[in-house]
């Protein structure tokens, strides 16, 4: 699914990423985690073609095709999709008739029809149910005065609803209490299957309790400094990140 | 009395003149420049009545002692208004004669609106359309008065401001001129002597009109003024929501629009009046060209109780310099201003409204929604005041800039006057940019960059959309996308 070999990025004329490597095939969840700074959100936002991340040497592809050659949109018609840290407001705009813009505009990219109203509805309310969002809700603004973890809700109610191949959680846990925590892990489980990866980024193990990874690795100075099973992060809950920061 | 007499004496005077004029009004074209021989000529082609001609020689009279103003916040030359054409009729020999002639960016802009192919042609000039587009369109003469008859059963009248002035003299000789007053302005003033057509709609008390009533304007002719004039009179308890477009080709030149809008509502009447106005921008890189939108729009509401809505959709024009405003004379009466002004490239507007209220409890409500970007300047300028006997009255404005990219400018210039104790005035100002945070996350979900600041533009200017009739709110809305093509990156 996705390949990452020997990435390095630069923003704002200081390389973040310094040959970061990195496999994730189908049906698994990757984690990274690593200490501020250590460029997590930078892959992301390179992976999803955000402006002003400039790759300058490396390559990455999903399926094998060059991701980096994309624009964002293009990428996220191919299936890519990111859960944003800071999820962003979009006055005027309802969540209902955000979600639909964008899931016909992916299906347009991809040469599908555009989904019915009926149907996207239907879709909508199951999928708003399951994640304990009030439909009324979803005829607002998009994240206009939605609190923190009611704008988390809603980007993994646009991820269940666009149904991407390789989704990207950054810190999603952040900003959420404990049942909140359970309804946005289970939302995200439910889109495990075989034919699609994730890669979930955080600072801490809690999350990881609740969606559990197949692979953890450790992001430290711009690399991937070590990779393991599930128990790397319960080591790295005890231990820190400092003796990886110092390997960096 | 001396104007009085001045005036007649310029009446006689015509009479001389007039028949030096004879072969010339065959012509489609007035000669080039103005003085009032023009006046009369303009006057004699649409075969005025005397009184008319009169109270146009007046005008420029008055206007020749007028001096341009200059407080907008706009920069432009100097305008020579000796090397304009006045009068343009449309002739055969002069138009367009086929779509091949058009230029493709208009077509492609038509095309983009969802005008049909017909339409298309109407629009653009086409010699040989429909015989309604020759009467629908352009340059000086004439509107589109489909449904005549329709309207007649109910007592609507819907013509052209010239079938008007010959047709129901008393109408027009009791309300012309009487929101606007003659030297209201340098260009209202300058509009009087020279206004070539427009409409005219009187709406028969307690009538409400079964259908909207809509005009399309298009500017044609080459280094032409358009001088339109449009007066609606809604009488006692009658409602008419009236629709107006603007469309002009591109020229290199600049051409003067200087309309003038009229409207009228005696007690318990409403006038929604909405303007869609996409004239030439001029060249986005060097700013060459471009209409010069410089219109006087008010209304009066003269009767209790009574009520005006203003919405306004600007997208075009070089530069863009108005205030569509409401005097709420009538006791409870009340006036709204919506409005969306987008500038692009090098387009300048300054924009806005005045809600004077004079009655008691009157009310207004004012939500403007101004977006910048490439080079442009977008202004909001407005007045609400409340004269001393306006007890009760009550306004709320709402003024939200956006800007796009880093080389705009969005201004925001309210006056508020308060003369008595009793009215409470509320306003709310914000300027936010664009984010390329938004930007990337809309384009994360699948959608172009283009489709992202559509998709946001139209979130920020959906109050105000909300409040056009349904299919003016659709055709704006690829109007505002349009116009803010190329605008990000």
């Amino acid at each position: 699914m996705l390949k990452v070999e020997n990435l390095h990025a630069v923003v704002d004329g200081k390389e973040i990423l310094k040959g970061l490597s990195l496999e994730i095939p189908a049906g698994q969840v990757h984690a990274i985690m690593g200490p501020n700074g250590a460029g997590k959100s930078t892959l992301s936002y390179v992976l999803t073609g955000r402006d002003g991340y400039e790759v300058i040497e490396g390559s990455a592809t999903l399926d094998g095709e060059d991701l980096l050659a994309l624009a964002p949109d293009v990428r996220a018609a191919r299936g890519v999709f990111l859960s944003f840290q800071y999820p962003l407001e979009i006055p005027g705009v309802p969540a209902l008739t955000f979600i639909r813009t964008a899931l016909n505009a992916q299906r347009r990219a991809r040469g599908e029809d555009e989904v019915s109203a009926p149907a996207f509805l239907k879709l909508a309310r199951e999928k708003a149910a399951a994640l304990k969002i009030d439909f009324e809700m979803l005829k607002r603004a998009l994240n206009v005065g939605f609190s923190g973890g009611e704008k988390k809700r809603m980007e993994i109610l646009q991820m269940a609803m666009l149904s991407p191949r390789f989704l990207i959680l950054d810190e999603t846990d952040s900003g959420l209490d404990i049942d909140a925590l359970r309804i946005v892990a289970d939302g995200v489980n439910a889109l495990r299957s075989p034919d699609r990866a994730m890669l979930v980024i955080t600072h801490y193990q809690r999350l990881l309790d609740y969606i559990k990874p197949d692979r953890v690795h450790v992001l430290a100075g711009g690399r991937i400094v070590a990779s393991g099973g599930p128990e790397l992060a319960h080591e790295l809950e005890r231990g820190g990140y400092e003796r990886y920061e110092q390997a960096a | 009395m001396a104007a009085v007499k001045q005036t007649v004496e310029h009446v006689e005077s015509l009479e001389k003149y007039k028949h030096g004029f004879v072969t010339d009004i065959e012509q489609d074209f007035a000669p080039k420049g103005l003085n009032a021989d023009i006046v009369r000529f303009i006057s004699a082609k649409k075969n005025e009545p005397e009184w008319m001609l009169a109270w146009r020689l007046d005008a420029f009279e008055r206007w020749l002692a007028m001096d341009e103003p200059d407080w907008a916040k706009v920069s432009f030359p100097k305008i020579d208004y000796q090397d304009s054409y006045y009068y343009a009729a449309p002739k055969e020999k002069v138009g367009i004669k086929s779509l091949d002639e058009v230029d493709p960016d208009i077509l492609e802009t038509y095309k983009k609106l969802g005008i049909p192919l017909r339409e298309q042609e109407v629009l653009a000039g086409v010699v040989g359309a429909p015989r309604y587009a020759v009467d629908a369109v352009f340059d000086s003469v004439s509107v589109v008065t489909t449904f005549k008859k329709e309207l007649a059963q109910v007592g609507v009248i819907f013509c052209s401001m010239s079938e008007a002035i010959r047709e129901h003299p008393e109408l027009v000789k009791t309300y012309l001129g009487s929101v606007v007053p003659v030297s209201d302005n340098y260009f209202a003033c300058l509009n009087a002597a020279v206004f070539s057509d427009g409409s005219f709609v009187y709406v028969p008390p307690g009538v409400r009109c079964p259908m909207e009533l809509s005009t399309y304007f298009r500017i044609n002719a080459e280094n032409s003024g358009q001088f339109e004039r449009t007066l609606i009179i809604a009488d006692k308890g009658a409602y008419v929501s009236y629709l107006e477009g603007c469309t002009a080709p591109m020229r290199d030149e600049n051409q003067l629009h200087a309309a003038v809008v009229e409207l009228v509502t005696l007690d318990d009447a409403e006038i929604k009046y909405s303007t869609v106005q996409n004239w030439y921008p001029g060249d986005p890189e060097t700013g060459r060209g471009g209409i010069y939108n410089f219109v006087t729009k008010r209304a009066d509401c003269r009767g209790d109780r009574s009520k005006v809505s203003w919405t306004q959709v600007e997208t075009g024009s070089a530069i863009t310099w108005k205030y569509p405003s409401c005097i709420l004379r009538g006791d409870g009466s009340s006036g709204e201003f919506y409005s969306i002004a987008i500038t692009n490239g090098r387009q300048q507007a300054d924009t806005g409204t005045k809600m004077i209220h004079l009655g008691k409890d009157t009310r207004s409500r004012i939500i403007s929604k101004g977006i910048s970007a490439g080079r442009s300047s977008n202004t909001y300028r407005g007045l609400v005041s409340a004269h001393p006997k306006a007890t009760g009255a009550r306004n709320f404005t709402q003024c939200d800039s956006l800007l796009i990219g880093k080389h705009c400018a969005a201004h925001t210039v309210p006056y508020i006057e308060a003369r008595n104790g009793k009215a409470k005035f509320e306003h709310e100002a914000t300027t936010t940019r664009l984010s390329e945070d938004q930007l990337f996350y809309v384009m994360q979900r699948g959608l172009s960059q283009e489709e992202a600041v559509q998709l946001l533009v139209n979130g920020f200017v959906k109050d105000v959309l909300q409040e056009l009739p349904m299919e003016f709110a659709v055709e704006a809305q690829k109007l505002v996308a349009i116009s803010l093509e190329g605008s990000v990156g």
